[in-house]
């Protein structure tokens, strides 16, 4: 007769470390928590509904190039044309509505052709990139970096060699001014709430007040942020993407379309960078190829603040939003400190080395506890 | 005698110049757990690999439940069902057990009715209902793989083949990286499965391991079977010998 197998439970013997457990996992909200407050009591103007929508609006760019980035990082890959892809999409929406229009297009169908033409176009480095990584096999590192010039060299092609697309029609600029700035509500304080746009006709004091609670940027990137956490997190697309970062051969040989689903989180990636790169023209009113290079890496330190793991089949699109939150703060909050600029790398390096440090050691935490 | 369930017959495989299996036959019947023996480079991850479909053999046929398999994908192969767990177990060790038991096959549910999710609540209930029936416990089912044993990874890895009915299994030195308590437990899964009357091919260096749990003994040498004989035929001076080829030069 067989003797039956039996696997003894692990016993749990570290309940004390529950409360560093619960340190180590939250730590980027406790981190953004502890910051908000710091700047709020040293930097006056940093606690107020304007300079937090002010933040929000300004993370948006970061937090959807993080988006498309944690899904590729988690694959472990890495994206780095992004930036590039976001230029891109600035300049094609903005050559497209310009020209429209200046051939005598309504507006509002002009600024959905030249939208939906830059989110096209966006995605074809995307396509190649997947293409090259999953099933030419080039590392992503050079494949992005490749695609990282190419759509440099487009995009500046496409303003020949200009940093912004040529003047757009004022009537245009106008609405998207009013979409890229705007806000759904606006708080007047103490009178309510305005809907839609900035209200006018107020005294010049009560003006300086108005502040925006929902602006449209916020409002687009929160829509963006739910659908692919949600993709991420619950869905057989979201799951097979972990399984391809944490066992690409287990993958395989479960009969997961590998380089298929490879080139779909490329693609994903840069249909983010496009919306970022459309959103960046409706916010400064022009299309310009070097739209979103900065953010590229800091894209990459908001996933990496945001616990994702670089080596694969870990992270979450919530800690991506969190990590280009904390950058947003720390670039606000050291301006109303009249900080140096320069300062804000430093702090940003340093909080990303932190925060590999800090998931490392959640690891070994979580290791110990097990193995107790 | 059973009617085997696997039958191999004249297959060949080479690797441009190099013969990797030189026309070998060899069966499995239901119920039976056959040894595949022999040194490093003798044939037997190769062989695996023709019957789980990732080589396809040059020459020769292999039959399962009467069905022609050579040459096909391995995902065809495990949808006839033949289970193959290769010595790195190919589990997604960054996930809960419920997610490895359906790897690849995950469980859908609609979210009001038309938003396709995954159901892990479902998938953990049957992950739990299978390693029951293997009579193996796993503390926490939402524990990622990673922060399991070396034992309870391949109990989850056999509780996998299990779940998709698997009609062979072949698994590729089970116990080469574990500790000494934990070898039993797989041995005694291996038994558990032959109880249900599922056939294993275990490929194996560990002689006491093959001694323990093993009905017939098959050795390849050289890309070739060289012996095949029933347990209670074989020593492990026997064993040795056709291993190394010494049988052959002393008769």
């Amino acid at each position: 007769m067989a003797e039956k197998a039996k696997i003894q439970p692990r016993q749990n013997r570290l309940s004390r470390t529950t409360l560093v457990e619960f340190v180590a996992q939250s730590w980027s909200y406790l981190f953004l928590l502890a910051m908000v407050i710091f700047f709020s009591v040293t930097g006056t103007g940093f606690f107020t509904v304007n300079n937090f929508a002010n933040i929000f609006v300004t993370s948006t760019l970061v937090a959807l190039m993080a988006i498309g980035q944690t899904y590729v990082v988690i694959t472990a890959g890495i994206d780095l044309s992004i930036g590039w892809t976001v230029g891109l999409a600035s300049v094609i929406a903005a050559r497209t509505m310009r020209d429209l229009v200046n051939g005598g297009m309504e507006i509002a169908p002009a600024m959905l052709l030249g939208t939906v033409a830059a989110l096209l176009v966006a995605l074809i480095p995307g396509i190649i990139n997947g293409i090259l990584i999953g099933r030419v096999k080039i590392p992503p590192f050079i494949a992005t970096l490749g695609m990282f010039g190419i759509v440099r060299g487009a995009a500046f092609l496409l303003t020949d060699g200009q940093q912004v697309v040529g003047q757009l029609p004022d009537n245009l600029r106008e609405v998207l001014r009013a979409i890229g700035s705007g806000s759904l509500v606006y708080l007047i304080p103490g009178q309510g709430v305005a809907w839609f746009a900035r209200p006018e006709g107020l005294e010049p004091a009560v003006i300086r007040g108005v502040a925006p609670l929902l602006p449209y940027p916020v409002i687009i990137t929160a829509v963006i942020v739910v659908i692919f956490a949600f993709i991420l997190g619950r869905t057989k697309f979201g799951r097979h993407t972990y399984v391809v970062g944490g066992n690409q051969d287990a993958a395989v040989r479960a009969g997961i379309n590998v380089k298929n689903h490879l080139v779909w989180v490329y693609v994903l990636s840069a249909f983010t960078a496009g919306i970022a790169g459309v959103l960046y023209l409706f916010r400064f009113t022009s299309g310009a190829p070097q739209a979103g290079e900065a953010a590229l890496l800091q894209s990459v330190a908001a996933v990496v603040i945001g616990g994702t793991n670089l080596f694969g089949g870990e992270g979450k699109i919530s800690g991506a939003v969190i990590g280009a939150l904390i950058i947003g703060v720390l670039q606000t909050g050291l301006v109303i400190l009249n900080v140096d600029a320069v300062w804000q790398f430093i702090v940003v390096g340093v909080v990303i080395i932190v925060a590999v440090l800090v998931n490392q050691a959640q690891a070994a935490l979580e290791r110990l506890k097990t193995n107790a | 005698m059973h009617e085997p369930i696997l039958r191999v017959r004249g297959v060949s495989k080479f690797f441009g110049g190099l013969t990797a299996l030189d026309n070998v036959d060899f069966e499995v019947v239901p119920g039976e757990v056959v040894a595949l023996l022999g040194d490093n480079g003798a044939g037997k991850s190769t062989l695996i690999k023709c019957i789980s479909g990732v080589y396809r053999p040059e020459q020769g046929d292999i039959y399962f439940q009467q069905q022609q398999i050579a040459g096909r994908s391995p995902s065809e192969v495990r949808n006839l069902g033949i289970e193959t767990i290769y010595q790195d177990l190919a589990l997604a060790e960054n996930l809960d057990v419920g997610a490895n038991v359906f790897l690849g096959k995950e469980k859908i549910k609609y979210l009001f009715g038309f938003l396709p999710v995954t159901d892990d609540e479902y998938m953990r209930r049957e992950a739990v209902t299978v390693l029951d029936k293997l009579d193996i416990h796993i503390p926490s089912l939402k524990q990622k793989l990673v922060n399991l044993s070396g034992g309870q990874r391949q109990a989850v890895a056999i509780a996998r083949a299990m779940y998709w009915n698997a009609q062979l299994v072949i698994m590729d030195e089970p116990t080469a990286a574990l500790g000494v308590p934990e070898q039993r437990k797989v041995l005694a899964l291996i038994k558990s499965l032959r109880e249900q009357n599922i056939p294993v091919i275990l490929i194996s260096h560990t002689m006491q391991d093959v001694m323990a749990v093993a009905d017939r003994i098959v050795i390849m040498r050289r890309g070739r079977v060289a012996a095949d004989m029933p347990r209670s035929e074989a020593t492990e001076e026997i064993i040795v010998r056709h291993i190394v080829g010494s049988a052959e030069v002393g008769e």
